[in-house]
């Protein structure tokens, strides 16, 4: 029996998150990554180099392809009887580990941080925005499908290559799979990325307006730094929503973390505890995100932030 | 259009869930509040009940304790509100919560149902894309911004790098994001029109549902906690106790 990892390919191949997932599968045994998009020379050998023996890659299916998917992989499923099916908890997985659950009737879990693969699984999920950590484990037939959260497994090239590679073209899936995309657009920003950076410096609420947010771009260029924000400011429309951290945001783990103007809600929490080091700047001295930092600075962004981006800059 | 709205009662988020420590199960007040990131989803179809001439129906699943959160829902100016209240859902999972609000939406009847993106206590995350596949219609997942292309709905549908320009018909399931609108505040009369709303009551032997329990809870632990370290006041040098900082943490 093996165990499946579904990934959603970018035009950047698998992506960081697919890849933690991978190398924790492929640590147990047989690992089939079952890709979906363009699966060049490349993005197999990045596959296989991160322990997959074997790949299922997934073929058309246009718009939203979460409908067209889960039929697939159910009819799979039913072949193969995979003992797990893992995905990294991104958007579109959500979407394919949704609709495949309710298509074979099987639980999901999500939210996972650890994974013990034992018979039942053991998953270990982070609950009540981060404070408790919750174990389960499946009780019912069939395979256990699990979503995790990025950065809670280190993608670790194992050095091997892909044995198998099989093609699956998408079926049609009636009105479910109707919806058309007319076009994608990228927010990205350039430069340094969360998921990477050494430093991220994120600002929120306090920094008082979208155009604050050039104080906490002045700091990060000097530094390296990867930038990011609070869900109040995404919402709000000053930054777009690929800077968010948090738990309906991005997971990151940077060498040190440091938060202008944020409150330290326990759904930002949730996203960047797991920090090697943090500061916070706050105005309130009760701010939550004080008991989290290893250096706490209470005053005004406005004063702290300028004269930081200076003397940085002389550094 | 005929829309569903489903929203959830919780308990305060201000005062934390407690866990009966021999079972592990959450211990819910009779108080529960709207789950404030369903004002969203209530906006979105409210808004697009206004402009095809629709009604706008809540859908619920829970212990009904007080109402205090559903009737704060219905005094936004939904019409009227059903709720799934059941002991045998108790502790449901996300799988037999999107189950039931599946039947009960068929059995109300819909052109679009509307979700929030995940709930604010147990945030799962997977129940709108759940209740699209049991109703067999499209998962407009995540969308920030929605409107109608004549009878056609149209969304920005939030992706990792940026978002999707997505179109579809209905019927359909639509999830929506905080960013997607300005929720209302109820107005004095709409709170005074809400207590006279129906609420029809329901169980799961109504809708020919019943819990099917796949997974079991092993263990509750506390997150190990992170230390809270040394906090100082700005006295127009706090920005060199960072720089400090920084190079001590070998990143400058
Ligand atoms: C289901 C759900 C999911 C969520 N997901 C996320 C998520 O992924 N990420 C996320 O971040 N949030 C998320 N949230 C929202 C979260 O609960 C908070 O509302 C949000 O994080 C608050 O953002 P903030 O810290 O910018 O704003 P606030 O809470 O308003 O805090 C602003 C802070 O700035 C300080 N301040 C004000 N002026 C100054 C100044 N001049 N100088 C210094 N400090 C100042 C204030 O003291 C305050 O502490 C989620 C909420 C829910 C319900």
């Amino acid at each position: 029996m093996s165990v499946w990892v579904f990934i959603e390919g970018t035009d950047s191949g698998p992506g960081e998150s697919a890849l933690e997932v991978l190398s924790k599968a492929a640590s147990h045994g047989e690992t089939v990554a079952i890709y979906l998009g363009e699966a060049s020379e490349q993005v197999l050998a990045e596959l296989g180099r991160y322990g997959a023996s074997a790949v299922y890659v997934l073929t058309g299916g246009g718009g939203l392809p979460a409908a067209a998917v889960s039929i697939t992989l159910a009819g799979l499923i039913e072949q193969e009887s995979p003992e797990a099916v893992l995905f990294a908890q991104t958007y579109a997985s959500r979407d394919v580990a949704g609709r495949l659950a309710a298509r074979i009737n099987r639980p999901v879990i999500s939210n996972a941080v650890d994974v013990a693969f034992e018979s039942g699984y053991r998953v270990t999920s982070e609950l009540f925005g981060g404070t408790k950590l919750v174990e389960t484990s499946f009780t019912a037939q069939g395979p256990a499908l699990v979503l995790v959260r990025p950065k809670s497994f280190a993608a670790e090239p194992r050095g091997g290559t892909v044995g198998r590679v099989e093609e699956h073209r998408l079926p049609e899936a009636g009105h479910a799979g109707s919806a058309q995309v007319l076009g994608s657009k990228v927010e990205q920003s350039e430069g340094p990325q969360l998921s990477s950076a050494k430093v991220i410096i994120s600002g929120g609420r306090g920094l008082g307006g979208a155009e604050a947010y050039s104080l906490i771009e002045e700091v990060a260029e000097p530094l390296g730094a990867a930038t990011g924000a609070t869900r109040a400011i995404v919402d709000a429309g000053w930054v777009p929503y690929s800077k968010q951290v948090g738990q309906t945001g991005k997971t990151v783990k940077p060498e040190v973390y440091i938060a202008c103007g944020v409150s330290g809600a326990m759904q930002h929490l949730v996203g960047m505890k797991d920090s090697k080091r943090i500061v916070a700047i706050n105005k309130d001295p009760e701010a939550p995100i004080f008991s989290v930092a290893d250096l706490g600075i209470v005053g005004d962004v406005h004063n702290v932030l300028p004269k930081l981006a200076e003397v940085l800059r002389e550094h | 259009m005929r829309i569903v709205v489903c929203v959830k009662q919780i308990p305060d988020p201000a005062t934390p869930g407690k866990l009966d420590s021999e079972t592990n199960r959450l211990i819910r007040p009779a108080e529960q509040i709207l789950d404030d990131t369903d004002r969203y989803g209530i906006e979105v179809g409210l808004n697009l009940a206004e402009q095809t001439d629709g009604t706008v129906c809540l859908l619920s699943m829970g212990p009904s304790g007080t109402m205090q959160g559903i009737r704060q829902a219905l005094a936004m100016g939904a019409d009227q509100a059903v709720m799934v209240d059941d002991p045998s859902l108790e502790d449901s999972d996300a799988l037999t919560t999107a189950r039931v609000l599946a039947a009960a939406a068929r059995r109300q009847g819909f052109d679009l149902v509307v979700t929030g993106v995940e709930s604010t206590d147990g945030y799962s995350g997977v129940v709108p894309q759940m209740i699209a596949e049991f109703l067999e219609v499209p998962a407009l997942t995540f969308a920030r911004r929605v409107e109608m292309d004549g009878a056609d709905l149209r969304i920005e549908r939030q992706t990792a790098s940026g978002f999707d320009d997505v179109r579809s018909g209905t019927p359909a399931v639509l999830s929506v994001t905080a960013g997607a609108v300005e929720p209302r505040y109820p107005t004095f009369r709409g709170i005074m029109a809400a207590k006279n709303k129906p609420i029809e009551t329901m169980t799961a032997a109504d809708l020919g549902v019943a819990q099917t329990s796949g997974q079991r809870v092993v263990s509750v632990e506390p997150a190990p906690e992170r230390q809270g370290g040394e906090v100082v006041e700005d006295d127009g040098t706090g920005h060199l106790r960072i720089v400090e900082f920084l190079e001590s943490a070998k990143v400058i």
